[in-house]
């Protein structure tokens, strides 16, 4: 069976104007939802207290938001999770109680204001500078795993290719980065992991084109850099598809059947394969165009033997 | 010929899979319950103690699977739970003073498994339930007592030496001694050089001062040391817990995680973890003016200090014994039937103790108890900032000499006593610590979590076999056993690795790794359509297509792995558990997508004349 059965060279390279504008929208449009709307960065970065409980029947929100106020917290945001059963109930830190006794206090209150036997599911509590040392410590493993990816592929190809493929990691980030703020979703731990593998995804077609790429300068002798590019394009097409076919498969798995906690991990990266697969066709591939990569950057150097050039002098 | 693989790559792919598969096969068997018994501070496990809780369950027709004695523990399974609880509060009834006795559930790993390492995978808070905290070290009181004590030793010191001083006190973050006259200075310099090589010193002839700093080296040792301690405490209290397979282990600089599965009670581990409390005995200065310090003239080398009741007592200030000395702590009643708490003290506190009181037989000696609270400031270098409390809880009256052991009466309520004790013994901190992270998992939730990642597994596994089927028909069932065999291959080396936990966020880096790892043949698949197309022979197109896909393959891969790796370096708990995942899978996938599966190609469709592939 085949999805694409193409005879002819795709001309991809034509419409990157379009996609250097799309581009340049969607990142525009990323960073102006992130510093407007920001992150909406979940306790893992916030620090604070959650408690995740299971009632016996549905749960009656105004009721639990009663007795929290009650017991004084009224700043309390309670909320359902995952099924009608399961209630989250989140509280910032307070100077007047001791953080990691809340978590044990809000379950008795419940349990005594509800009259109903509670399960308790979850309690996180994290402090807010233990929350402030993860953020910075994400911020710093995703940045030195471009400069490490950067690294390696100039070492393996070529700087221009190197700067196109981060360029497109930096794109798919971003993009990212931009939906969770545009939709508000919780950005917690599990999400920066899943921008992690994003990376990881993202640059594994990157250079499954690149590859391809370098492969035609070589053996094809007749073409402008952008025709070859073009042909690459179109002979990785398939794979390109099939693989993101593949991923999207199982991540639909997780995002369906993996429960709530997993929920943001899912949607990160099902946002990142679809950016990634895009990205690498069109960010990577244009930007090394656009640097001026050719035929001569890429055929390997020939090593000439030592004392080579010297033969001809000899009679 | 072409595509022929020799008998012993085939074999050794084949035996590399079956050893993954040997490995992975003690996930099979479930778990036994378990109740498992350890000596508390350093009360031996032996044979004796195997005989004794045999017949305690014995005589209470108590059924067990088998009991054993393994790594100084003692091990005793049961049929069913309800067994097992019933021993639990039996043994802990009857012997729980002196061991610990935990509930668990034991691998029901067959011997000769077992007996070759075959372990099942170690599952994550997040999947088999319990709380982890994250506490994190007070490393600013550390250097604040290592500099206290300093003081006291150039006091001591140059005393010894009847070098006079007018006074030692500490600025920021030096100590500075201002001496008389500057032979004296110099003196005391040369003196106290010699005898502290870790130290910086400055004199400043003009104000007559020695100004003595901590090299960086120093600093570093001091919060190493300061970290290596609060770990041995808490290992003690955790100890003290009776949690089967605690674990407590440093991170970074200055955080101590401690995970104890199956907790569920966690206002009680907590409230054992958080009692940073130390304990002091100074004398009480009947020398001072108590009512002239209650109005602020304290003397200088004094301290006024409040007992429980709030009566006032003027205290030396200086220390005649810390609590770090103290090895064992128990309450009893004494002769009178009052509660009292008899204290152990290692070797080097007896000779202090005894140095301490020999002068002094007959004066009042006061018990101060300190404790650490965490307040909600933090300073500017973002570390809490702890309120340092101290209250006397005893003043006794010296009887004798004192030495290694004695007792301290008046220390309240028996329970009062009893908790004394328990602080006591689970040692004193020299640095106070702090609870900043909690994670809690209720058993419901973890279980709901392992069949909902174990769902996703297996739909993500069916989708991506279907799919794979559909679109490369025969080569599609190759890379579908390679995709078992690498699923396979995951769960066994994750089994292998002491170290590797699987977690919930692991398990989605399995499912990733699913959709991912066939990449590899997809890549080698579209290159053999291609070369067909190009009008190849089969057998060429074969090899061509599996050479050239593999320098891809290798590239693209490498790089997922450092993202992976860096993933692992910084990330923690759950987090570090996807990464783990994730490497494993890249690795696996890369061996049976590329070998594997070229195995099972050659061996099928290899040196035949054919003119048609199924793909």
């Amino acid at each position: 069976m085949q999805i694409l059965k193409l005879k002819e060279t795709v001309a991809f390279m034509k419409y990157r104007k379009f996609a250097v504008v799309f581009s340049a929208l969607l990142m525009a449009a990323s960073i102006f939802s992130l510093v407007t709307n920001k992150l909406n960065f979940g306790l893992d970065f916030t620090g604070g207290t959650l408690i995740e409980v299971g009632f016996e029947q549905a749960a009656d929100l105004n009721e639990i938001r009663g007795i929290m106020s009650a017991n004084g917290f009224d700043d309390a945001v309670v909320q359902l999770y995952g099924s009608s059963r399961d209630v989250v109930i989140r509280l910032a830190t307070r100077a007047d109680v001791k953080a990691e006794m809340l978590g044990n206090q809000v379950l008795e209150y419940l349990q005594a204001g509800t009259g109903q036997n509670i399960d308790m599911r979850r309690i996180e509590f994290v402090g807010a500078s233990v929350g402030d040392e993860l953020a910075e410590q994400g911020g710093l493993a995703m940045l030195t795993a471009l400069i490490c990816i950067l690294v390696y592929v100039a070492f393996r190809f070529e700087w221009r290719f190197a700067l196109g493929s981060v360029i497109a990691l930096f794109h798919d980030v971003l993009l990212t980065l931009g939906l969770f703020s545009f939709l508000q979703l919780e950005f917690d731990l599990t999400v920066l992991a899943a921008i992690l593998a994003v990376i990881g995804y993202s640059l594994n077609d990157t250079i499954v084109v690149s590859d391809r790429i370098r492969e035609n300068f070589v053996k094809i002798r007749v073409g402008s850099p952008e025709d070859i590019i073009n042909t690459s394009l179109t002979q990785t097409l398939a794979r390109t598809f099939i693989t993101s076919i593949t991923t999207l498969l199982v991540l639909a798995a997780l995002f369906f059947k993996g429960g709530a906690l997993i929920h943001g991990f899912a949607t990160a990266l099902l946002m990142g394969v679809f950016v990634g697969t895009y990205s690498s066709v069109y960010v990577a591939s244009s930007i090394a165009l656009a640097l001026g990569i050719s035929k001569e950057d890429l055929i390997p150097e020939v090593i000439e033997k030592e004392g080579a050039d010297q033969e001809q002098m000899m009679p | 010929m072409l595509n022929k693989y020799p008998l012993w790559k085939t074999l050794l792919v084949l035996v590399i899979v079956a050893i993954g598969a040997l490995y992975a096969s003690p996930n099979l068997y479930g778990e036994d319950p378990a109740v498992q018994i350890s000596g508390l501070r350093g009360i031996p496990t032996d044979a004796a103690t195997l005989d004794m809780v045999k017949s305690h369950l014995d005589d209470n027709n108590i059924s067990y699977a088998s009991i054993v004695m393994e790594d100084e523990q003692i091990l005793a399974r049961f049929r069913d739970t309800e067994q097992q609880l019933r021993a639990r509060d039996l043994l802990d009834d009857n012997i729980g003073d002196q061991y610990s006795v935990a509930l668990n559930l034991t691998p029901a790993t067959p011997k000769w498994l077992a007996s070759i390492g075959g372990t099942p995978m170690k599952l994550g808070l997040d999947l088999s339930g319990g709380v982890s905290f994250l506490m994190e070290v007070n490393m600013n009181e550390a250097i604040n007592k290592a500099q206290e004590s300093l003081i006291d030793d150039f006091r001591a010191g140059l005393r010894g030496e009847k070098i006079r001083y007018r006074t030692v006190k500490r600025v920021n973050d030096a100590i500075e001694i201002q001496f008389r006259n500057a032979a004296d200075l110099a003196s005391a310099e040369s003196f106290l050089e010699k005898q502290n090589r870790d130290l910086l010193f400055q004199s400043d002839e003009d104000s007559l001062t020695l100004s003595v700093k901590m090299t960086e080296q120093k600093l570093k040792e001091t919060r190493e040391y300061a970290l290596q301690q609060n770990i041995t405490i808490i290992r003690n209290r955790v100890n003290e817990l009776g949690v089967a397979e605690p674990l407590v282990q440093r991170q970074g600089k200055k955080h101590i995680v401690i995970e104890l599965p199956g907790v569920q009670d966690t206002a009680k581990a907590k409230e054992i973890l958080n009692a940073t409390a130390t304990i002091e005995f100074r004398l009480v200065d009947t020398d001072g003016d108590l009512s002239a310090a209650l109005n602020g003239r304290v003397p200088g080398s004094s301290q006024l200090l409040r007992e429980r009741n709030g009566q006032p007592v003027l205290l030396k200030k200086r220390v005649m014994l810390t609590g770090d000395h103290i090895i064992d702590a128990g309450s009893s009643f004494d002769e009178y039937s009052r509660p009292q708490v008899n204290i152990t003290l290692d070797s080097a506190g007896g000779s202090k103790m005894s140095n301490g009181t020999k002068n002094n037989i007959g004066k009042p000696m006061a018990t101060v108890f300190i404790e650490y609270k965490p307040t909600d400031r933090v300073d500017a270098n973002g570390n809490t900032i702890f309120e340092k409390i101290e209250e006397v809880i005893s003043v006794a009256t010296i009887q004798a000499r004192l030495g290694k052991t004695f007792r301290i009466t008046g220390a309240g309520s028996q329970s009062e006593a009893h908790n004394l004790a328990l602080l006591l013994r689970a040692g004193a901190l020299i640095a106070p610590i702090q609870i900043v992270e909690e994670r809690t998992v209720g058993p419901t939730l973890g279980a709901e979590n392992v069949q909902l990642g174990f769902q996703a597994i297996m739909m993500g596994f069916g989708l991506v076999f279907l799919f794979m089927l559909v679109y490369y028909r025969a080569f599609g069932i190759v890379a579908n056993l390679a995709l078992g065999a690498n699923l396979v291959m995951i769960v066994g080396v994750m089994s292998m690795i002491p170290g590797a936990t699987l977690t919930l966020p692991g398990m989605a880096g399995i499912v990733l790794t699913v959709g991912m790892a066939v990449d590899a043949n997809v890549l080698i698949f579209e290159r053999i359509r291609e070369e067909i197309r190009a009008g190849k022979s089969v057998q060429q197109s074969i090899h061509q297509g599996y050479d050239a896909a593999f320098s891809t393959i290798i590239d693209a891969n490498i790089t997922t792995l450092i993202a992976a790796l860096i993933l692992f370096a910084v990330g923690t708990g759950p987090i570090k558990g996807f990464a783990v995942t994730l490497s494993i899978g890249i690795v696996t996938s890369m061996f049976t997508a590329v070998i594997g599966t070229r195995a099972v190609v050659n061996a099928v469709w290899g040196g035949k004349r054919l003119d048609k592939l199924s793909i």
